[in-house]
């Protein structure tokens, strides 16, 4: 349904967004994640046709966004950064104006109205001014406009932006739901949404791709990915640490600390090692020196980390072009 | 399930509508919304009662309406440039910087609209509202007929002349706003603007730039103001090249628009 290829966009001398490609299918739900300042909402502008790429070429259901933009904006349902809104109109009535412009007309207009209110949990509010909104519903209310024709393409710029926790799990389960007959972007920077609501996920730094993958493979990039904590009762710290650095299992032990009454060790594999050859090995350690088990837990591997090894921070020194 | 499937089908048939009337519905859904916008603010009214009243202050205090003796709207019109020159910037500085100032701007051209349907639009709504101010000056038609035998086609050439000007100078403000998001400094800029089109083209200056300045010059200067072209009307005539004038003056400035508007999304 998206399809983006080498979009390039160049503010003055600066390269805000670098050589980007990617497509989505139907049935995704690609999480765009990034510092702020990487690129994500103006790709985003882009593909939604708000501005123009310098170069490069998007298109959507097949329309290019740039030589046929009405098309290609009929399919795309749009939240913007910030959620904006005419703070003079109603709920209601805000939405209305929407789906008419959406080409929606009587019955049809007052049908995706209800629909968006009820999508959104906007019932209480229908005929509140947005000015007197609070932020998660004029937050909602703007993702209701975009879900008001229910296209094929959703485009969200950080939807959970703002909200309380019970808001963000509700916009997330909201998305997955959709996601299975659309097409969705939506970009963040809480990595725990990737796992709640992604397919698959984007990592975007300084204009450029530097990740792609489902949220699994990229947890697999992480250093920890394999780690396996154990919680033991018997040894000494001491003793632990030497049987431990004999197993041909174990790359290296990360550490050994007391926890309560046991102890708590966290070891990395071996290149070598097969999938579940650590974890079967330290068991069989406990089991020989009678030892008593109380956790033995493998390491999925951390997004954040993930994402902090491979972007740089804003604070970093920035290379010259 | 079902009404998804009848919201998209309706999303269809509008489409197959064909582009010329969903331009059309575009333009008039937008129109609808900037317009229903003035009235859900104190902003309108506050507006129409301080444009009649300076309107009645200018007409009979001012352009001494009764002491004139006469059965016509002169008193009235000849006012309506100068104080549309501030009122008309006030009523027009909101059209797209508060667009800019509050992000929907980039809700509304990503919506299936084109810019020029926006900006059409946009300017409809507001020239309405102007219109509808105007037409709130009914009483003065009213009172030059019960006191003497006015022609009614001069008095419909005046309001003709003064709904064009109101026209000209909301174009300009509809290009002075899509600037800036401060809506004072589009108020402004706008004002400037239309001075210079009364000046331009206003006897008394004309008169002083004859002095020095060649003949083809000052016809040049004077070309530009609307001030000639609002008096043709005055005087109950529909001259073409002053219908000519205002339309290239709104077309002119509403393209600007879309030009500037254009240059802000390309960054």
């Amino acid at each position: 349904m998206i399809k983006v290829e080498n979009l390039v966009k160049a503010f003055g001398p600066k390269l805000a967004v670098n050589g980007v490609s990617f497509t989505v299918e139907r049935g995704e739900v690609l999480g765009f994640l990034g510092p702020n300042g990487a690129g994500k909402s103006t790709t985003m502008r882009m593909i939604t046709g708000f501005i123009p790429p310098t170069s490069g070429r998007i298109t959507i259901g097949g329309f290019d966004v740039v030589e046929n933009p009405i098309a290609a904006k009929r399919l795309i349902g749009y939240l913007p950064e910030n959620a904006p809104a005419y703070t003079d109109m109603t709920v209601m009535g805000f939405l209305r104006f929407a789906a008419e412009l959406r080409g929606l007309r009587g019955a049809a207009r007052d049908k995706a109205v209800e629909r968006a209110i009820e999508l959104c949990f906007l019932e209480s509010v229908r005929h509140q001014s947005i000015d007197t909104l609070s932020k998660g519903f004029r937050h909602r209310t703007c993702f209701a406009q975009s879900i008001i024709h229910d296209p094929d393409v959703l485009i969200l710029d950080e939807p959970t932006d703002g909200l309380d926790p019970n808001q963000k799990h509700e916009v997330r389960t909201l998305i997955r739901r959709m996601g299975e007959k659309k097409a969705i972007v939506f970009s963040t920077h809480i990595l725990e949404e990737v796992d709640a609501a992604c397919t698959r996920a984007i990592i975007i730094d300084r204009g450029r791709i530097v990740a792609n993958g489902t949220p699994q493979e990229l947890r697999q990039r992480s250093e920890m990915a394999g780690a396996v904590t154990m919680r033991v009762k018997g040894p000494t710290a001491a003793e632990l640490r030497d049987r431990l650095q004999q197993l041909s299992t174990v790359r290296k032990t990360l550490f050994v600390k007391e926890d309560g009454p046991a102890l708590c060790a966290r070891v990395v594999p071996s290149p070598t090692a097969l999938d579940g050859q650590l974890e079967e090995s330290l068991f069989d350690l406990v089991m020989r020196e009678k030892w008593r088990l109380l956790e033995l837990k493998t390491e999925e591997g951390r997004l954040d980390e993930v994402f902090r090894s491979i972007t740089l921070p804003d604070t970093a020194p920035s290379k010259k072009e | 399930m079902n009404t998804d499937a009848s919201v998209t089908s309706q999303a269809s048939v509008a489409a197959l509508n064909g582009p010329r009337w969903s331009a059309v519905g575009n333009v008039i859904t937008i129109a609808k919304r900037e317009l229903t916008g003035y009235f859900t603010s104190p902003v309108a009214y506050v507006f129409i009662v301080i444009f009649l009243l300076l309107l009645g202050f200018f007409t009979f205090m001012v352009g001494r309406f009764f002491q004139r003796n006469e059965a016509s709207l002169f008193a009235f019109f000849m006012w309506h440039p100068w104080l549309y020159l501030f009122l008309v910037p006030a009523a027009g500085m909101r059209l797209w910087s508060e667009e800019r100032r509050l992000h929907t701007i980039e809700l509304l051209l990503t919506m299936p609209v084109t810019a020029w349907q926006a900006i059409l639009g946009k300017f409809l709504a507001s020239w309405a509202f102007l219109a509808i101010g105007l037409f709130l000056t009914f009483p003065m038609v009213i009172t030059v007929a019960y006191l003497g035998d006015p022609d009614m086609g001069a008095i419909f050439c005046g309001y003709l002349g003064s709904l064009l000007t109101a026209g000209a100078y909301l174009s300009i403000s509809s290009m002075t706003s899509a600037l800036t998001r401060n809506q004072v400094v589009s108020f402004i800029i706008s004002v400037v603007i239309c001075l210079f089109l009364i000046l331009a083209g206003w006897p008394p200056v004309t008169d002083l730039l004859v002095q020095w300045a060649p003949t083809w010059l000052v016809d040049l200067i004077a070309s530009f103001s609307v001030w000639p072209h609002f008096e043709t009307f005055q005087r109950g005539l529909i001259d073409s090249r002053d219908l000519i004038y205002f339309i290239l003056v709104m077309v002119f400035s509403l393209f600007t628009t879309g030009v500037i508007i254009r240059s802000h999304r390309a960054g």
